[in-house]
């Protein structure tokens, strides 16, 4: 088959591979009709993510039909539309029992590597790296889904793949960092990036009842897209978003902050230099310039929530403000599988109909183009999705 | 052959080895820190006691001798636990049926049931070797603890004990092992040794989160045998 394989930095190409086989009894392997590349796969394409090695198949959001299954799948069948959430969860143990499905204990067999960079393993992850997992992901053309009795939902007919494909992460990313923001009537949220995971931020902020919601990008059609969503906007490259968001909220500061960005965001003054350099030498693995900016913005007793994708350590953490304000921060790769089923109601009610991301339709051929115009924005590229069966499209 | 044990001065009465084995199997410490520099297998045998199953356990092999009068002796001594989320009845029940250990213990390659208490061990070594070594039984307390050490013929001395406590606030079963290598030197040794690599604690933890894997979810995870590109 043909799959998206990762060879080193900024090196990635469609190769021919073997087709996945079942390798458990709780195994599906899945014909890939549509996969998406995530802002997630460009901190791999840019070779920050530890522990990757070349031939690694990538990509983690993608949906398709059911064409086999191991014998201990019951609950799906051949021909089954279904997409996978990007977390690899058991359902058995401690966490996947209590909704913290990224945190399964079972689904890691590399959980050693995790335990040595965390102190814990976080649950496998589809084509990202081998610390969490190692896992062969779904840029391609079939794709073996661990725990399929457990993960993969079953798509309502009359919804196009575009409706429901970012079910598999993004759309509940966004949501769950919202959700962690704890909104509550007249609160106003601050969303740092406005890239997939932003968007879905916004407007799941004003779907948790959120009065306000300001968005902060420099890119012209993320802003645009953020305002179409409902959002006020900030250019940091314009104004200093600190300032603006203290005048915006009547000196209050927002009620939440949402770190969208993550490791490898970019900022304007010294300190953005300093990050810039120490990542480059491998001194600091992460820039946390959002992170700093949300700390210092948000109000006193405010939440700061991060989605964005952090690896390994910051330096110059705000921590006296973070303990003066009496702020609380909470994150966490997403339990998708608990959000599978009341999101897919929300699009299915025709609250939100997730393909206004969409900006590229490619076949799978295309994805070394692809990664490249996501990463550097041209084209106005917000989101790409690739379809493997481009032909039968 | 001299039972050596009784000649070597020790500060430890069997009576106090007694009274740590017990505070051992019911402690929640860690149980190396209060091992210090004393033999888990001291502990076990005194656990053992009279028993007659253990007779001659005491005794040394002659190529431990010989390790210890060349000072080449290495004792590995490890010590993991995990949660699993399961009674500590089933845990046990898996764990006691030794021919299940292969299942889960990677570098286990076999383990025969002889009797109630004896047990013939197979690990696989490098270059295709393999390890063999007796064990028997020293103290089995259903649902809550099985020990073992190996006999006095064994060329490794090992000894291990693999205790099931209910974790607080129904959180599954804390599963702790402890083992021990008392290397006797040489090729043996060296072969343990790199069995074990430079993290004995590692594979424990490995074989121990394979375990909780399969009776959690009734499967090992792996990805042995999926796509790469070249």
């Amino acid at each position: 088959m043909k799959a998206v394989c990762w060879h080193g930095t900024h090196d990635v190409r469609v190769d021919t591979v073997p087709d996945p086989t079942i390798l458990n009894p709780r195994d599906a392997i899945i014909k890939v009709t549509s996969t998406a590349i995530c802002g997630s796969d460009l901190h791999l394409y840019d070779g920050f993510i530890p522990t990757m090695q070349s031939g690694d198949i990538l990509g983690h959001e993608f949906m398709g039909e059911v064409v086999e299954t191991g014998p201990g799948v019951t609950n799906l069948k051949q021909g089954d539309r279904v997409v996978v959430p990007f977390t690899i969860s058991c359902g058995s143990c401690f966490f996947c029992e209590r909704d913290l499905w990224s945190l399964c204990d079972n689904s890691n067999p590399n959980a050693w590597m995790a335990e040595k960079f965390y102190g814990h393993s976080p649950s496998g992850l589809f084509g990202y790296s081998h610390l969490l997992g190692g896992y062969a992901g779904g840029q391609a053309e079939y794709v073996r889904v661990p725990f399929a009795d457990v993960g993969p939902l079953k798509v309502p007919d009359g919804l196009s793949d575009e409706q429901v494909l970012f079910l598999t992460d993004i759309f509940p990313t966004g949501y769950m960092a919202a959700e962690n923001c704890d909104i509550e009537p007249g609160d106003t949220v601050a969303v740092w990036g406005c890239g997939p995971v932003g968007q879905f931020a916004i407007r799941s902020a004003f779907m948790l009842g959120a009065e306000r919601v300001i968005a902060i990008d420099r890119v012209p059609e993320r802003l645009a897209l953020a305002q179409a969503g409902g959002a006020e906007i900030l250019n940091y490259e314009e104004i200093d978003p600190g300032e603006a968001l203290k005048e915006m909220t009547g000196g209050r500061g927002p009620d939440s902050c949402i770190d969208s960005v993550g490791m490898e965001a970019h900022g304007t003054g010294p300190i953005s230099l300093y990050d810039t350099v120490k990542q480059a030498v491998r001194l600091e693995s992460d820039r946390p310039q959002v992170l700093r900016q949300a700390i210092a913005a948000c109000r006193k007793g405010g939440r700061v929530s991060v989605p964005g994708v952090y690896g390994g350590f910051i330096d110059k953490v705000p921590m006296g403000a973070f303990v003066n304000k009496a702020l609380t921060m909470r994150s966490g790769q997403t339990h998708v599988h608990k959000y599978l089923r009341p999101l897919l109601e929300r699009v299915q009610k025709g609250e939100i109909d997730p393909s206004f991301l969409i900006t590229h339709r490619l076949p799978l051929e295309e994805a070394p183009r692809a990664y490249k115009i996501f990463r550097d924005k041209e084209d106005n590229c917000i989101k790409v999705v690739l379809k493997p069966f481009a032909a039968a499209v | 052959m001299e039972d050596s044990v009784s000649k070597q001065p020790s500060k430890d009465t069997e009576a106090s080895k007694l009274e740590r084995w017990a505070s051992i199997i019911s402690g929640g410490a860690l149980v190396l820190g209060g091992l210090q520099q004393r033999s888990l297998r001291g502990i076990l045998m005194a656990a053992a006691g009279g028993s007659l199953a253990y007779q001659g356990v005491q005794k040394k092999s002659t190529l431990k001798q010989v390790g210890e009068a060349v000072g080449i002796e290495k004792t590995i001594l490890v010590e993991k636990t995990v949660t699993i989320n399961r009674p500590a009845a089933e845990l046990y029940s898996f764990w006691r049926q030794f021919d299940n250990l292969p299942k889960f213990m990677r570098h286990v390659k076999s383990v025969q049931v002889h009797d109630a208490q004896h047990s013939h061990w197979v690990a696989n070594a490098p270059l295709d070797q393999s390890i063999e070594w007796d064990a028997v039984i020293v103290d089995d307390q259903p649902d809550r603890l099985i020990a073992w050490t190996s006999t006095d013929d064994a060329e490794v001395n090992h000894s291990g004990f693999v205790r099931f406590q209910p974790a607080t606030g129904d959180r599954g079963t804390e599963v702790k092992v402890v083992m021990e290598y008392e290397l006797p030197g040489g090729a043996v040794a060296a072969a343990i040794a790199k069995l074990f690599g430079e993290e004995p604690e590692q594979q424990i933890g490995d074989d121990l989160s394979r375990f909780k894997q399969l009776m959690e979810t009734g499967e090992i995870a792996t990805t042995d045998g999926q796509p790469k590109g070249a």
